[in-house]
């Protein structure tokens, strides 16, 4: 009894002032809230109240502009080609990523690792220079113009660039490494012997792929597309530089809302439709994938 | 097994596609010609000296390398704090905590960017370099607590007990104990905190105003005007940026892997 007395009464000595020994480590969590509390949280709800305020005296009043916005033809218009382009940009992503991430389970040694870096190195290298790099290729004077030219495919330069077209390409190759990665977690975790099993009783290669090896992947399928989906929906810079008059997203008209007619209400509308639309299937994402592999 | 082999070919095939471009920029870089041409007729360094002569290019070098230095400073301290919590601290909402930690990642940057910019102007920092870090650390701390849970969550619990029945506080386990154990991973999450800032656009667009564009609003703003020359040199500087940061991590990656085998 007398030591455990001593014992508690060492640990409060010890303790004097803030005691940082007993507390949980969960406190570690607060600064970090508190800048995104500060830097983040705060300034898009300030911002929205701000603007939106600016569009009706009631909250009625506020709806009723937002709805009239949204609902506008040319707005309209913007929201089905965002979705459009993206829902594109996802599916070719996945049709290329997929065999990559296979690819990347079967091979070893330095195959793998020059594989894997020929994913990281663009995954990780400025958005705005990968976009660069594609308006050289595809521009008027561009490579693929001058190899087309040069074996006599075309006789005068083709447009690649500045229509939908380009902007697909350049999205895709910007957001492929995302659904490499997820594909390729996935696929790992996959026990090669369930194959071996499959194809010992006889099953054929075409059958394992279907029905035991494309079930397995469903779930990294699932959460790469909607996270490819998800950043698709928001891009600004690729679509900026290589779209088309045509090729408005959301974000391009946000940007240009703020930056040349300092449009505020609309922008601000434009913003939260965006940020709902992303919220929402974050909230699927957060329901059906594990957070902490989300970028890879 | 034939089947196998054309997927190869096809995947060989993908590989280059992803890695050309990136290489295409790093050839054109060293271009001689007066106008960029792919292939170019011969080669020199002149767009290098350009970039690095040229006041204006020299002063967003400058810009991007003390926000990339103050970002990674800021996020490397708080995201440990929150990958430190996140693994060890008794949380009751810890998946609802960490999908917060990485929501800037998922909301759209224009959104975020529009949000700061708007609250900045009337406080007068739209343009203050720190003030770019404090922004840039929202989009970047999310990443080194991504990294950071990984490196923490192969930290065998036992080491820090240890320490704590030998009457270590908190703050001694985590200085002598965590930290040395996961130097390596520190040093990267604060390598790739700083390549998130050095490489970002939208936010630095703008928080920049006119005085303290960073390399990437210079691109920007020359690809949206004239498309000089001396961008392929600054784009191949930016890749050079991001292979020696990899690099880098790739050898942390190996003296992680060997001290825990070593402590193992």
């Amino acid at each position: 009894m007398a030591d455990v007395a001593g014992d508690t009464v060492a640990g409060r000595q010890r303790g004097t002032g803030l005691d940082l020994a007993r507390l949980d480590p969960a406190v570690l969590a607060i600064p970090m809230a508190g800048l995104l509390l500060f830097m983040f949280v705060a300034p898009i709800i300030w911002f929205f109240i701000q603007t939106l305020s600016e569009t009706g005296d009631s909250l009625a009043a506020i709806a009723g502009t937002v709805w009239g916005v949204l609902s506008s033809s040319t707005i309209r218009g913007v929201i089905i080609h965002t979705n459009w382009i993206s829902l594109i940009v996802t599916m070719v992503a996945l049709i290329v990523a997929y065999p990559i991430a296979y690819t990347m389970t079967r091979v070893k040694g330095l195959l793998v690792t020059l594989l894997i870096m020929s994913v990281v190195l663009p995954y990780f290298t400025s958005i705005i220079v990968r976009t660069y790099s594609w308006m050289v290729i595809l521009g008027r004077q561009g490579l693929l113009n001058d190899l087309l030219l040069g074996i006599g495919l075309v006789d005068e330069p083709v447009s690649f660039m500045y229509n939908t077209f380009a902007v697909v390409i350049g999205m895709t190759y910007v957001l492929l490494p995302y659904l490499v990665l997820t594909l390729y977690a996935t696929m790992r975790g996959i026990d090669p012997n369930l194959l071996k099993a499959a194809r010992g009783l006889g099953a054929s290669g075409f059958y394992i792929f279907w029905r035991i090896y494309l079930p397995l992947t469903l779930n990294g399928v699932f959460a790469g597309c909607l996270i490819v989906f998800i950043l698709a929906i928001g891009f600004f810079v690729t679509p900026a530089l290589m779209g088309g008059p045509k090729d408005v997203m959301i974000a391009m008209l946000i940007e240009r809302d703020v930056e040349l007619t300092q449009n505020w209400p609309l922008a601000s509308i434009m913003s939260l439709f965006l940020l709902a639309v992303t919220l929402v299937l974050y909230a699927i994402y957060y329901r059906f994938a594990n957070i902490e592999k989300m970028m890879g | 097994m034939k089947t196998n082999t054309q997927i190869s070919m096809l995947v060989a095939l993908i590989a280059v596609i992803m890695v050309a471009p990136i290489v295409i920029i790093v050839i054109l870089s060293f271009s001689g010609d007066r106008f960029l041409r792919f292939p170019p007729s011969s080669y020199s360094l002149q767009w290098y000296a350009n970039f690095f002569s040229d006041p204006g290019w020299r002063r967003a070098l400058m810009a991007s390398l003390a926000i990339g230095l103050m970002t990674s400073l800021i996020s490397t301290a708080v995201g440990f704090m929150a990958a430190y919590a996140l693994v060890r601290g008794r949380m009751r909402a810890k998946k609802l905590y960490l999908s917060f930690v990485l929501l800037p990642l998922i909301v759209p940057h224009v959104i975020t960017a529009i949000a700061i910019y708007y609250a900045s102007v009337p406080i007068g920092l739209v343009g203050s370099l720190p003030w770019m870090a404090v922004a840039h650390s929202v989009v970047a701390a999310p990443i080194v607590v991504l990294i950071l849970m990984s490196t923490l969550q192969s930290v065998d619990l036992n080491l820090e007990r240890a320490a704590f029945g030998m009457g270590a506080s908190r703050v001694v386990v985590i200085r002598r104990v965590v930290l040395p154990l996961i130097l390596p991973g520190v040093l990267s999450a604060a390598l790739f905190s700083f390549l998130t800032s050095f490489d970002e656009l939208i936010i630095a667009l703008f928080l920049s105003g006119i005085a303290s564009e960073t390399l990437p609003v210079r691109i920007w703003n020359s690809l949206r005007m004239n498309v000089e020359p001396v961008i392929a040199a600054v784009s191949a500087f930016l890749i050079a940026t991001t292979m020696a940061i990899l690099l880098v991590d790739v050898a942390l990656r190996r003296v992680l892997g060997k001290a825990r085998s070593a402590t193992a």
